[in-house]
Protein backbone atom coordinates (compact mmCIF):
# COMPACT_ATOMS: atom_id res chain seq x y z
CA UNK A 1 0.00 0.00 0.00
CA UNK A 2 1.01 3.46 -1.09
CA UNK A 3 -0.89 5.42 1.47
CA UNK A 4 2.05 7.69 2.76
CA UNK A 5 2.53 9.23 -0.67
CA UNK A 6 -0.77 8.95 -1.40
CA UNK A 7 -2.52 10.83 0.72
CA UNK A 8 -0.21 14.25 0.31
CA UNK A 9 -1.17 13.55 -3.05
CA UNK A 10 -4.67 13.30 -2.76
CA UNK A 11 -4.40 16.47 -0.72
CA UNK A 12 -2.09 18.22 -3.46
CA UNK A 13 -5.32 17.29 -5.75
CA UNK A 14 -8.45 18.38 -3.67
CA UNK A 15 -6.69 21.42 -1.97
CA UNK A 16 -5.41 22.68 -5.65
CA UNK A 17 -8.85 22.36 -6.68
CA UNK A 18 -10.68 24.10 -3.33
CA UNK A 19 -8.18 26.80 -3.00
CA UNK A 20 -8.81 27.36 -6.62
CA UNK A 21 -12.43 27.18 -6.51
CA UNK A 22 -12.13 29.79 -3.34
CA UNK A 23 -10.51 32.20 -5.44
CA UNK A 24 -13.17 32.06 -8.66
CA UNK A 25 -15.71 32.57 -5.83
CA UNK A 26 -14.17 35.77 -4.97
CA UNK A 27 -15.18 37.00 -8.39
CA UNK A 28 -19.27 37.04 -7.73
CA UNK A 29 -20.90 39.73 -7.56
CA UNK A 30 -17.66 41.67 -9.00
CA UNK A 31 -17.08 39.94 -12.69
CA UNK A 32 -17.19 42.28 -15.52
CA UNK A 33 -20.25 40.32 -17.23
CA UNK A 34 -23.07 38.55 -16.24
CA UNK A 35 -22.01 35.90 -18.71
CA UNK A 36 -18.13 35.66 -16.79
CA UNK A 37 -19.38 35.78 -13.85
CA UNK A 38 -21.77 32.40 -14.33
CA UNK A 39 -18.66 31.09 -16.30
CA UNK A 40 -16.58 31.81 -13.35
CA UNK A 41 -19.02 30.71 -10.55
CA UNK A 42 -19.98 27.57 -12.58
CA UNK A 43 -15.84 27.10 -13.02
CA UNK A 44 -15.48 27.20 -9.44
CA UNK A 45 -18.40 24.43 -8.29
CA UNK A 46 -16.94 22.04 -10.49
CA UNK A 47 -13.63 22.47 -8.47
CA UNK A 48 -15.38 22.95 -5.49
CA UNK A 49 -17.15 19.54 -5.96
CA UNK A 50 -13.62 17.66 -7.50
CA UNK A 51 -11.98 18.35 -4.44
CA UNK A 52 -14.63 17.37 -2.07
CA UNK A 53 -14.25 14.07 -3.86
CA UNK A 54 -10.95 13.66 -3.77
CA UNK A 55 -10.54 15.10 0.48
CA UNK A 56 -13.54 12.73 0.86
CA UNK A 57 -10.50 9.74 -0.74
CA UNK A 58 -8.21 11.21 1.42
CA UNK A 59 -10.13 11.32 4.97
CA UNK A 60 -11.56 7.68 4.00
CA UNK A 61 -7.13 7.19 4.20
CA UNK A 62 -6.76 8.74 6.75
CA UNK A 63 -9.06 7.22 8.91
CA UNK A 64 -8.78 9.80 12.14
CA UNK A 65 -12.35 10.61 12.20
CA UNK A 66 -12.18 13.47 10.17
CA UNK A 67 -14.29 14.05 7.11
CA UNK A 68 -13.72 15.76 3.94
CA UNK A 69 -15.43 19.25 5.71
CA UNK A 70 -13.26 18.78 8.72
CA UNK A 71 -9.99 18.37 6.24
CA UNK A 72 -11.07 21.65 4.42
CA UNK A 73 -12.21 23.75 6.90
CA UNK A 74 -10.13 22.93 9.94
CA UNK A 75 -6.58 22.69 8.72
CA UNK A 76 -4.15 25.20 9.00
CA UNK A 77 -2.16 26.71 5.70
CA UNK A 78 0.68 24.86 6.64
CA UNK A 79 -1.29 21.88 6.05
CA UNK A 80 -2.90 22.55 3.02
CA UNK A 81 -1.22 20.94 -0.06
CA UNK A 82 -2.07 23.15 -3.07
CA UNK A 83 0.30 24.41 -5.65
CA UNK A 84 1.39 28.08 -5.02
CA UNK A 85 -0.04 28.91 -8.16
CA UNK A 86 -4.07 28.58 -7.56
CA UNK A 87 -3.29 30.31 -3.71
CA UNK A 88 -2.24 33.67 -6.13
CA UNK A 89 -4.53 36.39 -5.43
CA UNK A 90 -6.80 37.13 -8.75
CA UNK A 91 -5.60 40.36 -9.38
CA UNK A 92 -7.27 41.87 -13.08
CA UNK A 93 -9.15 40.00 -15.21
CA UNK A 94 -5.72 39.36 -17.43
CA UNK A 95 -4.37 37.22 -13.88
CA UNK A 96 -7.50 35.47 -13.16
CA UNK A 97 -7.49 33.58 -16.58
CA UNK A 98 -3.76 33.42 -17.32
CA UNK A 99 -3.73 31.79 -13.58
CA UNK A 100 -6.47 29.67 -14.70
CA UNK A 101 -5.43 28.63 -17.85
CA UNK A 102 -1.89 27.35 -16.32
CA UNK A 103 -3.89 25.69 -14.11
CA UNK A 104 -6.26 24.34 -16.32
CA UNK A 105 -3.62 22.97 -18.44
CA UNK A 106 -1.62 21.50 -15.96
CA UNK A 107 -5.05 19.97 -14.45
CA UNK A 108 -6.07 18.13 -17.80
CA UNK A 109 -3.03 16.84 -18.37
CA UNK A 110 -2.99 15.15 -14.25
CA UNK A 111 -6.90 13.92 -15.23
CA UNK A 112 -5.44 12.41 -18.67
CA UNK A 113 -3.10 10.55 -16.73
CA UNK A 114 -5.11 9.74 -13.84
CA UNK A 115 -8.57 8.33 -15.31
CA UNK A 116 -5.81 4.96 -16.23
CA UNK A 117 -4.80 4.90 -12.68
CA UNK A 118 -5.08 1.67 -10.94
CA UNK A 119 -6.16 2.49 -8.15
CA UNK A 120 -10.07 2.51 -10.06
CA UNK A 121 -11.24 4.90 -6.92
CA UNK A 122 -8.65 7.97 -8.19
CA UNK A 123 -9.87 6.60 -12.17
CA UNK A 124 -13.64 7.44 -11.48
CA UNK A 125 -13.18 10.78 -9.74
CA UNK A 126 -10.65 11.55 -12.45
CA UNK A 127 -12.43 10.28 -15.66
CA UNK A 128 -15.49 12.42 -14.49
CA UNK A 129 -13.53 15.62 -13.28
CA UNK A 130 -11.71 15.30 -16.74
CA UNK A 131 -15.07 15.71 -18.73
CA UNK A 132 -15.40 19.07 -16.87
CA UNK A 133 -11.88 20.01 -16.92
CA UNK A 134 -12.15 20.16 -20.66
CA UNK A 135 -14.35 22.74 -20.69
CA UNK A 136 -12.16 24.60 -18.08
CA UNK A 137 -9.40 24.37 -20.27
CA UNK A 138 -10.91 25.18 -23.54
CA UNK A 139 -12.27 28.65 -22.06
CA UNK A 140 -9.65 29.41 -20.62
CA UNK A 141 -7.53 28.86 -23.57
CA UNK A 142 -9.86 31.14 -25.80
CA UNK A 143 -9.23 34.03 -22.90
CA UNK A 144 -5.79 33.63 -22.75
CA UNK A 145 -5.87 34.10 -26.76
CA UNK A 146 -8.82 36.71 -26.51
CA UNK A 147 -7.15 39.18 -23.64
CA UNK A 148 -3.56 38.19 -25.59
CA UNK A 149 -4.72 39.18 -29.28
CA UNK A 150 -7.14 41.80 -28.11
CA UNK A 151 -6.04 45.69 -27.79
CA UNK A 152 -2.97 47.24 -26.85
CA UNK A 153 -4.55 47.49 -23.51
CA UNK A 154 -5.80 43.85 -22.62
CA UNK A 155 -2.48 42.54 -24.05
CA UNK A 156 0.03 45.25 -22.11
CA UNK A 157 -2.03 43.12 -19.00
CA UNK A 158 -1.20 40.21 -20.27
CA UNK A 159 2.18 40.67 -20.40
CA UNK A 160 2.33 41.92 -16.98
CA UNK A 161 0.34 38.69 -15.76
CA UNK A 162 2.22 35.87 -17.18
CA UNK A 163 5.79 36.72 -15.89
CA UNK A 164 4.04 37.57 -12.37
CA UNK A 165 2.57 34.18 -12.00
CA UNK A 166 5.38 32.01 -14.02
CA UNK A 167 7.57 31.35 -11.46
CA UNK A 168 4.77 29.39 -9.74
CA UNK A 169 4.86 26.87 -12.31
CA UNK A 170 8.05 24.99 -11.47
CA UNK A 171 5.65 22.92 -9.82
CA UNK A 172 3.70 22.10 -12.23
CA UNK A 173 6.12 19.13 -13.48
CA UNK A 174 6.02 17.16 -10.15
CA UNK A 175 7.84 16.04 -7.79
CA UNK A 176 10.08 13.18 -6.35
CA UNK A 177 7.22 11.63 -4.47
CA UNK A 178 5.06 11.54 -7.18
CA UNK A 179 7.52 9.32 -9.44
CA UNK A 180 7.38 6.58 -6.97
CA UNK A 181 3.50 6.95 -7.11
CA UNK A 182 3.21 7.20 -11.14
CA UNK A 183 5.82 3.96 -11.33
CA UNK A 184 3.34 2.34 -9.35
CA UNK A 185 0.39 2.96 -11.90
CA UNK A 186 -1.43 5.12 -9.48
CA UNK A 187 -0.55 8.99 -9.89
CA UNK A 188 -0.07 10.54 -13.06
CA UNK A 189 3.49 10.62 -14.56
CA UNK A 190 4.92 13.87 -13.42
CA UNK A 191 7.53 14.57 -16.83
CA UNK A 192 4.31 13.52 -18.98
CA UNK A 193 2.34 15.58 -17.50
CA UNK A 194 5.25 18.59 -17.57
CA UNK A 195 5.51 17.75 -21.41
CA UNK A 196 1.60 18.31 -22.15
CA UNK A 197 1.70 21.27 -19.52
CA UNK A 198 4.27 23.01 -21.66
CA UNK A 199 3.22 22.02 -24.94
CA UNK A 200 -0.85 23.06 -24.32
CA UNK A 201 1.11 26.17 -23.41
CA UNK A 202 3.12 27.02 -25.88
CA UNK A 203 0.38 26.59 -28.68
CA UNK A 204 -1.73 28.94 -27.07
CA UNK A 205 1.01 31.49 -26.81
CA UNK A 206 2.39 30.93 -29.64
CA UNK A 207 -1.29 31.37 -31.37
CA UNK A 208 -1.26 35.68 -30.63
CA UNK A 209 2.32 35.82 -30.42
CA UNK A 210 2.53 35.81 -26.48
CA UNK A 211 6.10 35.13 -25.54
CA UNK A 212 6.58 31.88 -23.77
CA UNK A 213 8.84 32.59 -21.08
CA UNK A 214 12.06 30.50 -20.42
CA UNK A 215 11.29 27.13 -17.76
CA UNK A 216 11.21 28.43 -14.70
CA UNK A 217 13.64 27.59 -12.15
CA UNK A 218 13.32 26.42 -7.87
CA UNK A 219 11.38 28.81 -6.01
CA UNK A 220 12.12 28.62 -1.93
CA UNK A 221 8.37 27.77 -1.15
CA UNK A 222 7.08 24.42 -1.91
CA UNK A 223 2.82 24.07 -2.34
CA UNK A 224 3.55 20.19 -1.74
CA UNK A 225 5.31 20.53 1.55
CA UNK A 226 2.81 22.89 2.93
CA UNK A 227 5.38 26.09 2.80
CA UNK A 228 3.20 29.00 1.09
CA UNK A 229 2.87 32.12 0.66
CA UNK A 230 1.57 34.78 2.40
CA UNK A 231 -1.92 34.88 0.56
CA UNK A 232 -2.86 31.83 1.47
CA UNK A 233 -3.56 32.09 5.35
CA UNK A 234 -6.04 35.10 4.63
CA UNK A 235 -7.75 33.03 1.52
CA UNK A 236 -8.53 30.12 4.53
CA UNK A 237 -9.03 32.53 7.30
CA UNK A 238 -12.09 34.05 5.07
CA UNK A 239 -12.97 30.66 3.57
CA UNK A 240 -12.96 28.75 7.47
CA UNK A 241 -14.15 31.25 9.51
CA UNK A 242 -17.61 30.12 9.75
CA UNK A 243 -17.15 26.69 10.25
CA UNK A 244 -14.53 27.76 12.79
CA UNK A 245 -16.35 30.10 14.39
CA UNK A 246 -19.43 28.38 14.86
CA UNK A 247 -18.84 24.43 14.44
CA UNK A 248 -20.82 21.87 13.50
CA UNK A 249 -23.53 24.46 12.58
CA UNK A 250 -25.76 23.42 9.73
CA UNK A 251 -27.71 25.25 7.22
CA UNK B 1 -51.00 -3.19 -5.98
CA UNK B 2 -51.97 0.47 -4.42
CA UNK B 3 -49.87 2.88 -2.42
CA UNK B 4 -50.20 2.25 1.47
CA UNK B 5 -49.76 -1.69 1.03
CA UNK B 6 -46.49 -1.75 1.45
CA UNK B 7 -45.40 -0.46 4.58
CA UNK B 8 -42.35 -0.18 6.16
CA UNK B 9 -42.88 -3.13 8.77
CA UNK B 10 -43.63 -5.55 6.04
CA UNK B 11 -40.66 -4.89 3.84
CA UNK B 12 -38.17 -6.67 6.05
CA UNK B 13 -40.60 -9.34 6.36
CA UNK B 14 -41.45 -10.63 3.14
CA UNK B 15 -39.87 -11.24 -0.41
CA UNK B 16 -39.62 -8.51 -2.86
CA UNK B 17 -42.45 -9.18 -5.29
CA UNK B 18 -41.70 -8.38 -9.54
CA UNK B 19 -43.64 -5.85 -9.95
CA UNK B 20 -41.67 -4.28 -6.77
CA UNK B 21 -39.20 -2.89 -9.42
CA UNK B 22 -41.07 -1.69 -12.04
CA UNK B 23 -43.34 0.43 -9.84
CA UNK B 24 -40.15 2.04 -8.05
CA UNK B 25 -38.93 2.79 -11.81
CA UNK B 26 -42.63 4.23 -11.79
CA UNK B 27 -42.34 6.20 -8.92
CA UNK B 28 -39.00 7.72 -10.05
CA UNK B 29 -40.26 8.72 -13.29
CA UNK B 30 -42.18 11.61 -11.31
CA UNK B 31 -39.28 12.42 -9.66
CA UNK B 32 -38.08 15.54 -11.45
CA UNK B 33 -34.85 17.33 -11.67
CA UNK B 34 -35.61 20.13 -9.06
CA UNK B 35 -33.73 22.89 -12.05
CA UNK B 36 -35.19 21.31 -14.55
CA UNK B 37 -38.28 20.46 -13.73
CA UNK B 38 -40.23 18.93 -16.66
CA UNK B 39 -37.47 16.00 -16.77
CA UNK B 40 -36.98 13.30 -14.49
CA UNK B 41 -34.12 11.40 -12.94
CA UNK B 42 -34.83 8.96 -15.08
CA UNK B 43 -35.20 10.68 -18.16
CA UNK B 44 -31.64 12.25 -16.89
CA UNK B 45 -29.95 8.78 -16.51
CA UNK B 46 -29.10 9.24 -13.18
CA UNK B 47 -30.40 6.97 -11.28
CA UNK B 48 -28.23 3.70 -12.70
CA UNK B 49 -29.38 0.30 -11.07
CA UNK B 50 -32.51 -0.75 -8.54
CA UNK B 51 -32.57 -3.97 -6.49
CA UNK B 52 -33.59 -5.21 -3.60
CA UNK B 53 -30.99 -6.19 -0.65
CA UNK B 54 -31.99 -7.63 2.16
CA UNK B 55 -35.92 -6.46 1.99
CA UNK B 56 -34.58 -2.52 0.70
CA UNK B 57 -34.93 -0.85 -2.02
CA UNK B 58 -31.28 -0.14 -3.22
CA UNK B 59 -30.66 2.54 -5.69
CA UNK B 60 -27.33 3.91 -7.54
CA UNK B 61 -27.28 7.28 -8.32
CA UNK B 62 -24.75 8.63 -10.60
CA UNK B 63 -24.13 12.74 -9.91
CA UNK B 64 -24.00 14.60 -13.11
CA UNK B 65 -21.37 17.46 -12.44
CA UNK B 66 -18.87 16.63 -9.11
CA UNK B 67 -20.24 19.73 -7.96
CA UNK B 68 -23.82 20.15 -9.01
CA UNK B 69 -25.35 21.89 -5.90
CA UNK B 70 -29.10 19.76 -6.99
CA UNK B 71 -27.10 16.37 -6.38
CA UNK B 72 -28.39 16.25 -2.22
CA UNK B 73 -31.51 17.60 -3.39
CA UNK B 74 -32.18 15.08 -5.75
CA UNK B 75 -31.12 12.23 -3.51
CA UNK B 76 -33.32 13.78 -0.33
CA UNK B 77 -36.45 14.18 -3.05
CA UNK B 78 -36.23 10.26 -4.07
CA UNK B 79 -35.88 9.30 -1.19
CA UNK B 80 -38.65 11.14 -0.15
CA UNK B 81 -40.98 9.94 -3.41
CA UNK B 82 -39.77 6.25 -2.48
CA UNK B 83 -40.72 6.25 0.62
CA UNK B 84 -44.10 8.18 -0.03
CA UNK B 85 -44.94 5.20 -2.16
CA UNK B 86 -44.46 2.46 0.58
CA UNK B 87 -40.40 1.75 0.14
CA UNK B 88 -38.80 2.17 3.72
CA UNK B 89 -35.65 3.49 4.09
CA UNK B 90 -34.50 2.84 0.28
CA UNK B 91 -30.57 2.69 0.28
CA UNK B 92 -29.14 5.43 -1.83
CA UNK B 93 -25.66 4.58 -3.62
CA UNK B 94 -23.64 7.65 -4.82
CA UNK B 95 -21.73 6.14 -7.71
CA UNK B 96 -18.99 8.16 -9.93
CA UNK B 97 -17.79 5.47 -12.37
CA UNK B 98 -18.90 5.03 -14.99
CA UNK B 99 -19.01 9.16 -14.97
CA UNK B 100 -22.72 10.17 -16.09
CA UNK B 101 -22.99 11.55 -19.52
CA UNK B 102 -25.32 13.68 -21.25
CA UNK B 103 -25.38 10.29 -23.92
CA UNK B 104 -28.07 8.93 -20.99
CA UNK B 105 -30.45 11.18 -21.40
CA UNK B 106 -33.38 9.56 -22.57
CA UNK B 107 -35.08 10.53 -26.57
CA UNK B 108 -38.33 11.37 -24.21
CA UNK B 109 -35.87 13.45 -21.86
CA UNK B 110 -34.28 15.10 -24.60
CA UNK B 111 -37.98 16.11 -26.41
CA UNK B 112 -39.04 17.36 -23.06
CA UNK B 113 -36.15 19.73 -22.46
CA UNK B 114 -36.88 21.30 -26.16
CA UNK B 115 -40.66 21.93 -25.14
CA UNK B 116 -39.21 23.65 -21.97
CA UNK B 117 -37.30 25.75 -23.79
CA UNK B 118 -33.59 23.84 -23.30
CA UNK B 119 -31.48 22.35 -26.32
CA UNK B 120 -30.73 19.10 -25.97
CA UNK B 121 -27.13 17.66 -26.02
CA UNK B 122 -26.02 17.09 -29.53
CA UNK B 123 -24.64 13.86 -30.88
CA UNK B 124 -22.73 11.79 -28.94
CA UNK B 125 -20.04 12.83 -26.48
CA UNK B 126 -17.35 10.12 -27.58
CA UNK B 127 -16.57 12.49 -30.10
CA UNK B 128 -16.52 15.84 -31.74
CA UNK B 129 -17.83 17.69 -28.93
CA UNK B 130 -15.13 17.30 -26.16
CA UNK B 131 -12.43 17.98 -28.62
CA UNK B 132 -13.24 21.67 -28.96
CA UNK B 133 -16.00 21.56 -32.20
CA UNK B 134 -18.70 23.64 -31.96
CA UNK B 135 -21.62 21.55 -32.49
CA UNK B 136 -24.50 22.68 -34.23
CA UNK B 137 -27.75 23.78 -31.92
CA UNK B 138 -31.06 24.42 -33.16
CA UNK B 139 -33.14 27.10 -31.26
CA UNK B 140 -35.47 25.46 -29.22
CA UNK B 141 -37.95 27.99 -29.74
CA UNK B 142 -37.83 28.43 -32.96
CA UNK B 143 -35.84 25.69 -34.92
CA UNK B 144 -33.61 27.41 -36.35
CA UNK B 145 -29.75 26.29 -36.77
CA UNK B 146 -28.74 29.98 -36.99
CA UNK B 147 -27.54 30.28 -33.48
CA UNK B 148 -24.48 31.40 -31.66
CA UNK B 149 -22.50 30.60 -28.81
CA UNK B 150 -22.58 33.16 -25.93
CA UNK B 151 -20.86 31.95 -23.01
CA UNK B 152 -19.45 28.28 -22.40
CA UNK B 153 -21.07 28.32 -18.82
CA UNK B 154 -25.04 29.07 -18.94
CA UNK B 155 -27.38 28.91 -15.67
CA UNK B 156 -25.81 26.21 -14.45
CA UNK B 157 -22.65 24.12 -15.03
CA UNK B 158 -24.58 21.61 -17.01
CA UNK B 159 -25.39 24.42 -19.72
CA UNK B 160 -23.94 26.93 -22.31
CA UNK B 161 -25.63 29.84 -23.12
CA UNK B 162 -26.64 30.14 -26.45
CA UNK B 163 -28.57 32.67 -29.50
CA UNK B 164 -30.43 32.61 -31.94
CA UNK B 165 -30.14 34.46 -34.81
CA UNK B 166 -33.42 34.16 -36.72
CA UNK B 167 -36.03 34.73 -33.56
CA UNK B 168 -33.40 36.50 -31.57
CA UNK B 169 -33.89 34.60 -28.71
CA UNK B 170 -31.24 33.65 -25.43
CA UNK B 171 -31.51 29.94 -24.74
CA UNK B 172 -29.43 27.14 -22.73
CA UNK B 173 -28.19 24.46 -24.24
CA UNK B 174 -27.92 21.51 -22.18
CA UNK B 175 -24.07 20.60 -22.92
CA UNK B 176 -22.46 17.44 -24.17
CA UNK B 177 -20.03 15.72 -21.36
Amino acid sequence: MHKEALIPYLLLLGDSALVQGQRLCEWCGHAPAIEEELALMNVGLDLVGQARNWLDYAAELLDDGRDADALAYRRDERAYRNLLLVEQPNGDFAVTMTKQFLYDAWHFAVLQGLAASRDERIAGIAAKALKEVTYHLRRSGEWVQRLGGGTDESRRRMLDAIPALWRFTVELTGSDSEVQLAEAGIAADPAAVGAAWLKQVSAIFDSVELPLPKAASYFYLDGRKGLHTEHLGLLLAEMQFLPRAYPDATW
Amino acid sequence: MRPGELIASDLGARAARGDDLARAWAVLEQVMDPEVPVVSVVDLGIVRDLDWRAGHLHLVVTPTYSGCPATEVIEADIRDALQQAGFAAPALERRLTPAWSTDWISDLGRQRLRTYGIAPPEGSTSKRSLLGEAPQVCCPQCGSAHTELLSQFGSTACKALYRCRECLEPFDYFKCI
